[in-house]
């Protein structure tokens, strides 16, 4: 590939360039690195494997309630599984994956910066997530943990299972990432390429900053808390011990003080995503800057304020309960900034259906049921009828897995050129989206019938409700569409990875110093010269970029790879 | 690179992802303050778990509290000040690029450190050969239960010796007492052991020139890192051991 094409007056570098990837090929290379980048890979792989293991589990229950009196699993192995299914996925998955995959390899390159604040305990992160990641599977191995991923207490004080474990792993990769909020605070304030002012940073950082907030808030209590149900159990203690007057409901309170923001945590960077996407694929620039950008940071604060909405029906007085739930309608206004803005910046532009951006109509369809449900769920009234009900399990996963996983999934695309330097097939990519649309409604859209009938989560049975079970095998049929959604992603992606056509700088024609800037892949540096930034951030132009797209449309972004 | 940073000889050494050593400084302090941040957060839930119970039990953690032997904890609270002046001198004295002086320092500091962690092992034995250590063992306001003989309290001097109060309250509550003291004060001598360990880190990485240390902000983040360990005592020493009914 030694040749040099002429293209729009520049020359195309030969791709024997050394880049991050090829630097160095030894294990211990990527093992020892202090590359951001190369970090953002190894979270790659490691997120990918532990949602593998929660996606098994979730499949054992789907599978399980295909039949109202249970098939599969015991009543004490079904309690292990769903405690799995939620340890793994909100703990080692949805909690690290956009910050830690993507967040790393493209903060410090968006900001024009050579690598995180601090390279070194960026990989020490790494290494305590693998270690948290290795504590809790072996907690599983065990003997399980059958207490939830919430741990409640007394259930978990006095239960014989592996729970201390689980805690300790917990409590590790929790450390990893506050460490990991930490770099992002501390580069995102003081690595800044000359020029690079507040707003002209990418709404990407903006989101990532009010996440990094969150983190080095939130998390901390919710370490010290299952800390504190490790010494109850491991010392004898007994700080929430009702039988010595202590107070259950005040764990629930510091659990929840962590666990609420965590969906900020988990949510904020998909937003991130989602306005990078949105506006790169309508050619137009984002509407209401700004208001996004606050939107991100109000959400931060506003969520550490609404964690009693969890607790309508535990022993919080009903004036803490009215509180909690004007706060959480509030909490919706950000939100719903944020859903205007990105509708109204595709409103005239030029917009182009593309992998990422099919991902991320997706995610906007599906966040915003997941949204308005949530005020059906910080309504008392309401709330008091479903709490505990299939309802919320739909609810959250509308968010949780139609939002974070849906807007990583259309990161993951976006960026793939630029992590990688290859394109994928756009065929099947687009395919595996309409693929995870189609499967994830049929999945949850039934749990929320079967929730407001009074289906209870986490039964492994419903022998009393036999007419639910049409709506657990559309769910289970759903989840295996799903399944396969996700699996496809895992193929043809390596499969690019590895044979993939070349990708040059800017695929997209995306605005923004990683594509403007850096090669693709970039290098170790990121740069070849020093960044000075003078343009705003996202001067699309959409009569202008539209010709683009002609161009482009015959060339490669329709048939780039191909499997 | 600016001036102040050439001042110790050849300057301080800058890492490859920072453009000069005032964002490579800034940065590094930027950081270790996030860092406090979440270890406020830490010792918040805690202390908010302490308030709560305080509030719900007073009767009871008065009684308990005054088993607590203020005069060691004042001892205490005094070492750890004074550990902080010297913190401060280190830094002070590594600005000014006298090596000599800052050793001395961050010596003093360390001592103060063990002699911290010496007299919390008088207070810690006190209490476990009183049945005080929160597990099965547990024994409060038991009349069948005689006063027994401590070594850790025995060997103290007479001016340090409190008066003996009656156990006093509901002896449930009071374990939930002692589990957070024990708790609390657990998690700040672990925080002391972990900035002894800084601070010697911190000394031998002086004392062989590393390349490591070619500024004074190592000093200023463990002083940083040393400040906090000590302000967390100074919470909990009124809150456990002195504020009355």
């Amino acid at each position: 590939m030694s040749s040099t094409v002429i293209e729009q007056g520049t020359v195309e570098k030969p791709h024997s360039e050394k880049n991050y990837l090829n630097a160095d090929h030894t294990l211990k290379s990527w093992l020892l690195t202090v590359d951001h980048k190369r970090i953002g890979i190894l979270y790659l792989i490691s997120v990918t494997f532990f949602f593998f293991i929660g996606a098994i589990a979730a499949a054992m229950i789907r599978y399980e309630l295909t039949s109202p009196k249970g098939i599969l699993l015991s009543s004490e192995v079904y309690n292990k599984t769903f405690s799995a299914h939620g340890i793994y996925m909100v703990f080692q998955f949805l909690v690290v994956a956009i910050p830690a995959v993507l967040g790393n390899f493209l903060i410090p390159i968006m900001i024009g910066a050579r690598d995180m604040a601090f390279p070194r305990l960026n990989l020490l992160s790494w290494y305590m997530f693998i270690t948290g990641g290795t504590l809790i599977s072996l907690a599983f191995m065990l003997g399980g943990v059958d207490a939830g991923w919430t741990f409640y207490v007394p259930l978990s004080t006095v239960s014989e299972n592996q729970i201390s474990l689980c805690l300790v792993g917990i409590f590790i990769t929790g450390f990893s990432s506050i460490f990991t909020g930490v770099n992002f605070i501390a580069t995102i304030h003081k690595m800044r390429a000359p020029g690079m002012s507040w707003y002209r940073l990418p709404l990407f950082i903006w989101s990532h900053y009010a996440t990094a907030i969150v983190v080095i808030l939130g998390t901390p209590v919710v370490a010290i808390t299952l800390f504190l149900v490790v010494v109850e159990r491991g010392f004898g203690f007994g700080i929430f011990s009702p039988e010595l007057g202590g107070d259950p409901v005040l764990f629930q309170h510091l659990f929840w003080f962590y666990s609420h923001p965590a969906v900020y945590i988990m949510i904020l960077p998909a937003f991130g995503i989602i306005s990078e996407i949105i506006t790169c694929f309508s050619r137009r620039p984002i509407f209401g800057y700004r208001f996004i950008a606050y939107s991100s940071m109000a959400i931060a604060f506003l969520g550490f304020a609404v964690w009693g909405h969890h607790m309508f029906i535990s022993s919080q007085s009903a004036f803490q309960g009215i509180v909690f739930s004007i706060i959480t309608w509030i909490l919706a206004i950000p939100s719903a900034i944020k859903m205007f803005n990105w509708a109204t910046t595709m409103y005239k532009g030029s917009v182009h259906f593309s992998t990422p951006m099919l991902y991320a109509l997706g995610f906007m369809g599906l966040f915003l049921i997941g949204g308005l449900t949530g005020l059906h769920l910080a309504s008392l009234d309401t709330d008091i009828h479903v709490t505990g009900t299939y309802f919320i399990v739909a609810h959250f996963h509308y968010v949780m897995v139609g939002g974070t996983i849906l807007g990583y999934l259309g990161g993951i695309h976006f960026w793939f050129p630029k992590m990688f330097g290859r394109t994928y097939s756009e065929v099947w990519g687009r395919l595996s989206a309409m693929i995870v649309f189609v499967g994830f409604n049929l999945t949850f859209f039934p749990q929320f019938m079967v929730g407001y009938l009074g289906m209870p989560r986490r039964y492994h049975y419903y022998y009393f409700a036999p007419e639910w079970q049409i709506y657990h095998v559309l769910s289970t049929a759903g989840s295996t569409v799903l399944g396969l959604g996700f699996l496809m992603p895992g193929i043809y992606l390596t499969y690019a990875i590895f044979k993939g056509k070349k990708a040059g700088a800017n695929p997209w024609g995306a605005k923004g110093l990683e594509w403007e800037k850096t090669a693709s892949p970039p290098i170790t540096e990121n740069f070849e010269e020093p960044v000075i930034v003078t343009g705003a951030v996202y001067d699309y132009n959409p009569e202008e970029d539209s010709k683009l797209y002609e161009r482009e449309e015959t060339g490669s972004m329709i048939d780039g790879g191909g499997l | 690179m600016s001036d102040h940073a050439i001042k110790g000889g050849d300057g301080p050494e800058v890492y490859f992802q920072y453009e000069d050593v005032d964002q490579q400084q800034e940065t590094y302090v930027v950081g270790m303050w996030s860092f406090l941040v979440t270890e406020v957060m830490f010792f918040g839930a805690l202390f908010l778990i302490y308030t709560l119970y305080r509030w719900k039990f007073h009767g009871t953690f008065f009684g308990a509290h005054e088993q607590l032997n203020w005069k060691m904890g004042g001892i205490n609270t005094m070492v750890l000040l004074f550990s902080s002046v010297m913190v401060a001198f280190a830094v002070h004295f590594a600005q000014k690029g006298q090596t000599g002086k800052q050793l001395m320092c961050l010596f003093v500091t360390l001592l103060c450190a063990f002699g911290f962690l010496v007299i919390k092992t008088f207070e810690y034995g006190a209490k476990i050969d009183h049945k005080l250590y929160p597990n099965h063992s547990f024994t409060y306001a038991d009349p069948n239960h005689h006063e027994s003989k401590s070594f850790w309290d025995d060997a103290l001097p007479e001016p340090l010796k409190i008066e003996k109060h009656e156990q006093e309250g509901n002896p449930k509550n009071a374990k939930l007492f002692y589990s957070i003291y024990f708790t609390m004060t657990g998690l700040h001598g672990l925080h002391v052991i972990i900035g002894i360990i800084a601070i010697t880190s911190l000394m031998v990485l002086i004392k062989i020139k590393s390349p490591l240390i070619t500024d004074y902000i190592p000093t200023e983040l463990v002083g940083l890192y040393w400040h906090f360990v000590d302000l967390v005592w100074i919470f909990l020493y009124p809150l456990f051991y002195l504020i009355p009914r």
